[in-house]
């Protein structure tokens, strides 16, 4: 069994993210996702003898800003090599990445987990090309590939073994899927694969200060399946290491459905990558000039922008938080404000029944058709009086559902609250009248007979009356 | 430095090349060979060169984000040692 306070678990993580250039990393194919197998490739990408591959500036510029946002020291002279392995993903039998000299190293994030900020370090970020997709035919007769995905820039993020728990590698994850969406250099799809991860794992006894034998893990396809494949690791190491077994390093895959890992059997030799200098592709050089015209391009980070909601607006630290971990939300909550001054009922909005909608539909933002504009418009409507809290919660589903905005939903369907004192007096009488019973429960002390009376009259007005005007009327009314 | 029978047999292996006994005696005095040629760069005085991965004066060679037309499906698979529904088809890899 793993215990906690027996053995400590140290994990490592290789995060590969896809850049969203228009074109190749090498070559003017599109990087569109989608296209029928095999329509976006050209000799070059698709390794013909003779061609000569020129980097695109585009993706060497997403990979310096990735890697200045995650805190990194940019090279000042950066160069490729290939990548020797036989494997039909790669059809020159060698992939372009970087070896001795990457754009980035030495940076870090910072992760949050039980309300404790955490410092990871970020080792090196290399940019690369991907490689082909294989599908593998049923009955194993054969595999099928489609290069369309060959020559798509990819960064590739090392931490350094600072993570300690499953808990922390998925935090990890968050912060580096929202700093990268931050930067608008990649979309960040998992389900599309433009953002895989491969975790290193090993335990060690609490006393032990060198690292155990660690298990390299692949095929998780979620945040949620990294956590998970992590957890299922800790338990089978720690239950070898019970019985006195040692862990044999080796590449592991993890299994969604039967949530294990099972061994991949590579053979020994399979690291054996003789890397080289690309001769193909002349260095990089990078000049402070270059340098700082990246760095103005990286806008207000997560972090950043979590400390000035907290401050500015006075904000829960928790809000801000998963208000900034999405940098559409934040910008979504920042185009509210701009039509209403009332910070906290915008995040109130968001945290409650925005999130609430998206959870429960399993819906991006940029799926609905409300704007920030008509939250804000909507705040705006209730701090006039025009409409009550309750009728808000009728406009905002029909802003959800229709994009409509706030003002045209309140006249289309009548729903001006009603706070005119003479109209809803005669609702009173009415509703005063045809109830003697609670009336004569009220006189009796029963504080409660009132709310029925409330509540008759918001249904009488279909939910328009003003609550607060209500209730005054009603204890006039009955102290009468 | 020189080769030994364990480092062709390393080198054919991670070339997928299947050597007779006979065949990695004769490569193995054959890259003995061209080490040794080689060997004579050692004699040069390189203290004061800086190292370098290409001999060229030329660097940022670049190209902007712009897509170009990709060639078709048919003239993508026309070197394809065999094809299927549009991809290329290979031996079962397993994973």
């Amino acid at each position: 069994m793993f215990e906690p306070n027996q053995y400590e678990t140290v994990v490592g993580l290789e995060v590969h993210v896809e850049l969203h250039t228009k074109s190749k990393i090498f070559c003017g194919c599109s990087t569109s996702f989608g296209a029928p197998p095999n329509t976006h490739t050209c000799p070059i990408c698709l390794g013909h003898p003779g061609v000569l591959p020129v980097l695109n500036r585009q993706a060497l510029e997403f990979a310096m800003k990735a890697a200045m946002a995650l805190n990194c020291q940019i090279a000042d002279i950066s160069k490729f090599d290939r990548k020797n392995y036989f494997y039909p993903d790669s059809p020159k039998a060698y992939q372009i990445s970087q070896y001795d000299k990457p754009v980035g190293e030495h940076g870090w994030i910072d992760i949050e987990v039980d309300g404790k900020t955490k410092r990871i370090g970020i080792t090196r970020l290399h940019l690369e090309e991907d490689a082909g997709k294989l599908t593998h035919i049923d009955g194993g007769f054969g595999s099928l590939v489609d290069f369309n995905r060959v020559g798509t820039p990819l960064v590739e993020i090392v931490s350094e073994p600072d993570i300690r728990t499953p808990e922390e590698a998925k935090a990890y994850l968050e912060k580096l899927k929202a700093i990268m969406l931050y930067c608008e250099v990649s979309d960040v799809k998992m389900e599309e694969g433009s953002l895989r991860c491969d975790a290193n794992i090993s335990i060690r006894p609490y006393d032990q200060e060198q690292f155990g034998t660690r298990a390299e893990l692949k095929n998780m396809n979620s945040f949620r399946g990294v956590q998970r494949g992590l957890e299922y690791e800790q338990m089978r190491q720690a239950d070898i290491l019970d019985s006195g077994g040692k862990v044999v390093q080796e590449t592991r895959r993890w299994d969604e459905t039967q949530g294990k890992t099972f061994s991949m059997r590579s053979k020994e030799e399979a690291h054996d990558y003789r890397y080289f200098p690309d001769p193909d592709l002349v260095q990089i050089h990078i000049d402070d000039e270059w340098k700082a015209r990246v760095q103005a391009s990286i806008p207000e980070l997560p972090d950043a922008r979590q400390a000035r909601y907290s401050a500015e607006y006075g904000l829960p630290s928790y809000d801000a938080g998963v208000i900034t971990s999405s940098k559409k939300l934040a910008d979504f909550f920042e185009e509210s404000l701009q039509y209403t001054k009332d910070a906290k009922a915008v995040s109130n909005w968001i945290m409650g029944d925005l999130l609430g909608y998206l959870n429960a539909g399993g819906l991006e933002l940029d799926a609905i058709k409300l704007t920030g504009q008509g939250l804000g418009e909507m705040i705006g409507l209730m701090e006039k009086g025009t409409i009550s809290s309750k009728i808000a919660k009728t406009v905002f589903k029909e802003m959800l559902e229709t994009g409509k905005g706030p003002q045209q939903i309140v006249e289309e369907q009548g729903l001006v609250q009603i706070s005119d004192e003479g109209a809803l007096a005669e609702v009173v009488d009415r509703i005063v009248s045809s109830n003697p019973q609670s009336v004569e429960d009220f006189k009796a002390g029963k504080e409660k007979a009132i709310g029925f009376l409330v509540g008759q009259v918001m249904k009488e007005t279909k939910g328009k009356a003003n609550p607060a005007l209500v209730n005054k009327l009603l204890v006039e009314r009955l102290n009468q | 430095m020189s080769i030994t029978i364990k480092d062709v047999e390393h080198v054919a292996n991670l070339a997928r090349l299947e050597l007779s006994e006979q065949e990695k005696e004769q490569f193995n005095g054959q890259l003995n060979a061209i080490l040794k040629y080689a060997e004579k760069l050692n004699e040069l005085h390189t203290d004061d060169v800086e190292p370098t991965s290409h001999v060229l004066p030329v660097y940022n060679v670049m190209r902007d984000d712009v897509i170009k037309p990709s060639v078709s499906n048919e003239t993508a698979l026309r070197n394809a040692p065999d094809e299927d529904d549009g991809q290329f088809k290979v031996p079962a890899v397993l994973e």
